[in-house]
C-alpha cells in the first residue's frame, strides 16, 4: 500500500501543492489530473523518492520510501517523462539493458515477445534513432509486459504519442495489473475508460 | 521473472556503456587521437635535442593524459541525464554507488586504458629508456583510473549546468594535481636512475582512496541533480 501524508512540493519560488494526503490500496489506481505546470510530474517523482518533499512523507507498506530505497525500488516500475531510450542502441538492447539495470531478469525470447506485442516485431535490431516518436515510446512501454511482477507502477503520461491501438494495449496491461492486485499511479490528459475498475482521481489545482 | 542480484545488474550497466561506446566510436577515437597528437606536438615544437626531450617527457605525457581524460568526461553522465536513463539508474534496487562505479569502469575501459596501451609507443618519441617506459606505463595504469574516478565527481556535479564543459575543467583539473605530480615524478625518478616504487605506491593509494570515495560522492551529486 502506498501512502502519502501531508505532502508539500516547492519548485523554485512556487509552491505547487501542500497538505496533499492519500492512500492507494493494492489493486487500485490513482489518476493524477491537472493543467500543465500543476505539479503532476513533480508529484510522481516525489512518490518515487527522486524528489525530496518540502514537508510530509511517502510510505510504501508502512516504510518511508526515501529511507528504504532498496526494498521499495524492487517493487517499483517507473516510466518517466523521458523514455530512457538510447538512439544508438537497438530496441532489443534498450529494453534488455534497461530492465537489467532495474534488476529485472529477462531472457531474449521474453524481450522479443514483449517488443512484438508492442508492434515492433522485425524492428528489434534497428537502432532506435530510426524509430518514430511513438515507436520509441512503445519500446519504453514494453517494460510493462516484462516488469509485470513489480507491484507498484508509476507512469508519467504513458499515452503520449501513442495511436489508438497502442493506447488500447497499455490500457489492457493496466487492467491486468490491477486485477492481479498491483497498484498504479499515472498522469494523463487523455480520457481513458477503465469501466468498473477502482480508479481514484486526484486533481491538482495548479 | 525474478529480481537480479548485484553482479548481473553491474554487468548489464558495463555492457550497455561498452556497446554504446562501440556505436559512437568517433567519440572514443577523438580522445585517443587527441592524446597522441598533443604528445607528438612537443618533440616537433621543442626540437630534437634528446636530453631536453627526456626531461620533459613525463610532464608532457601526463598533462596530455589529464587533458584527454577531461575531454571524455563530459559524456560520462550527460546523455544518460538528458534521456532519462540516469533516473532509471537511480531507481534501481541495487545501490547507486555501485552502479556509478560500474559506469566509471566502463568509461575507463574505453578512454583510460587505450592511453595506457599507446603510451609506450609515444615514449619512444622522447628517447625514454626501456625502464622509464615501463614505469610510465605502470604509472598510467594506476593513475588513469584515478582520473576517471575523480572526474566522475565533477561530471556529476555539473549535470544540467549551462556551460558545463568549462566549469568541469575548472573543478576537476586542480583535483588531478596530486596524480600529475606523482605520476610524472615516478617517470622522472626512473629516468634519473632512482627507484620509482615510492611514487607508484602513492599512486596505488590514490586509486584505492578514489575508489572508495569518488563513486559515493558522484552518486550523491547525481541524486541532487535529479531533484
Amino acid at each position: 500500500m502506498l501512502e502519502a501524508v501531508n505532502l508539500e512540493c516547492v519548485r523554485g519560488q512556487r509552491r505547487l501543492f501542500h497538505g496533499l494526503s492519500f492512500d492507494l490500496a493494492d489493486g487500485h489506481m490513482l489518476w493524477v489530473l491537472g493543467p500543465n505546470g500543476s505539479g503532476k510530474t513533480s508529484l510522481l517523482r516525489l512518490l518515487c523518492g527522486l524528489l525530496r518533499p518540502e514537508a510530509g512523507t511517502v510510505r510504501w507498506n508502512g516504510e518511508q520510501v526515501r529511507s528504504s530505497r532498496d526494498s521499495f525500488y524492487a517493487s517499483l516500475l517507473y516510466l518517466g517523462h523521458a523514455p530512457a531510450v538510447k538512439d544508438d542502441l537497438s530496441a532489443r538492447e534498450n529494453l534488455s539493458f534497461g530492465l537489467g539495470q532495474s534488476g529485472v531478469a529477462v531472457s531474449r525470447q521474453e524481450v522479443d515477445a514483449a517488443l512484438s506485442e508492442f508492434g515492433l516485431a522485425d524492428r528489434e535490431e534497428l537502432p532506435c534513432r530510426a524509430l518514430s516518436q511513438g515507436q520509441k515510446r512503445r519500446v519504453a512501454l514494453a517494460r510493462l509486459t516484462l516488469g509485470a511482477d513489480r507491484p507498484l507502477w508509476i507512469l508519467d503520461e504513458p499515452f503520449t504519442a501513442l495511436d489508438a491501438q497502442a493506447i488500447g494495449l497499455v490500457q489492457s496491461h493496466l487492467v491486468q495489473h490491477l486485477t492481479r492486485g498491483g497498484s498504479v499511479v499515472l498522469t494523463s490528459h487523455q480520457e481513458v475508460d477503465f469501466g468498473a475498475l477502482p480508479v481514484k482521481r486526484l486533481r491538482l489545482a495548479g | 521473472m525474478n529480481t537480479l542480484g548485484l553482479a548481473p545488474v553491474l554487468t548489464s550497466v558495463v555492457r550497455r556503456d561498452l556497446t554504446l561506446a562501440l556505436r559512437r566510436r568517433s567519440d572514443v577515437l577523438t580522445t585517443f587521437f587527441f592524446f597522441i597528437i598533443v604528445v607528438s606536438l612537443f618533440p616537433l615544437g621543442v626540437g630534437p635535442e634528446p636530453n631536453t626531450l627526456r626531461s620533459i617527457a613525463p610532464g608532457v605525457v601526463w598533462v596530455a593524459a589529464l587533458l584527454a581524460s577531461m575531454l571524455a568526461l563530459a559524456r560520462l553522465f550527460a546523455s544518460d541525464f538528458s534521456d532519462g536513463t540516469l533516473e532509471q539508474l537511480a531507481l534501481s534496487p541495487q545501490p547507486l554507488v555501485l552502479l556509478v562505479a560500474a559506469k566509471v569502469l566502463a568509461h575507463w575501459l574505453v578512454t583510460g586504458l587505450p592511453l595506457v596501451l599507446i603510451a609506450p609507443v609515444l615514449g619512444l618519441q622522447f628517447d625514454l629508456s626501456a625502464e622509464s617506459v615501463s614505469v610510465m606505463t605502470i604509472a598510467l595504469l594506476l593513475g588513469t583510473p584515478c582520473l576517471s574516478l575523480i572526474g566522475s565527481i565533477g561530471a556529476a556535479l555539473t549535470l544540467g549546468v549551462r556551460g558545463a564543459g568549462g566549469l568541469l575543467a575548472l573543478l576537476v583539473l586542480p583535483l588531478y594535481i596530486p596524480v600529475l605530480i606523482f605520476g610524472a615524478g615516478a617517470v622522472s625518478a626512473s629516468a634519473e636512475g632512482m627507484p620509482a616504487a615510492g611514487h607508484l605506491s602513492l599512486l596505488g593509494a590514490f586509486v584505492l582512496i578514489a575508489l572508495v570515495l569518488a563513486p559515493w560522492a558522484s552518486a550523491a551529486a547525481i541524486r541532487i541533480a535529479l531533484e
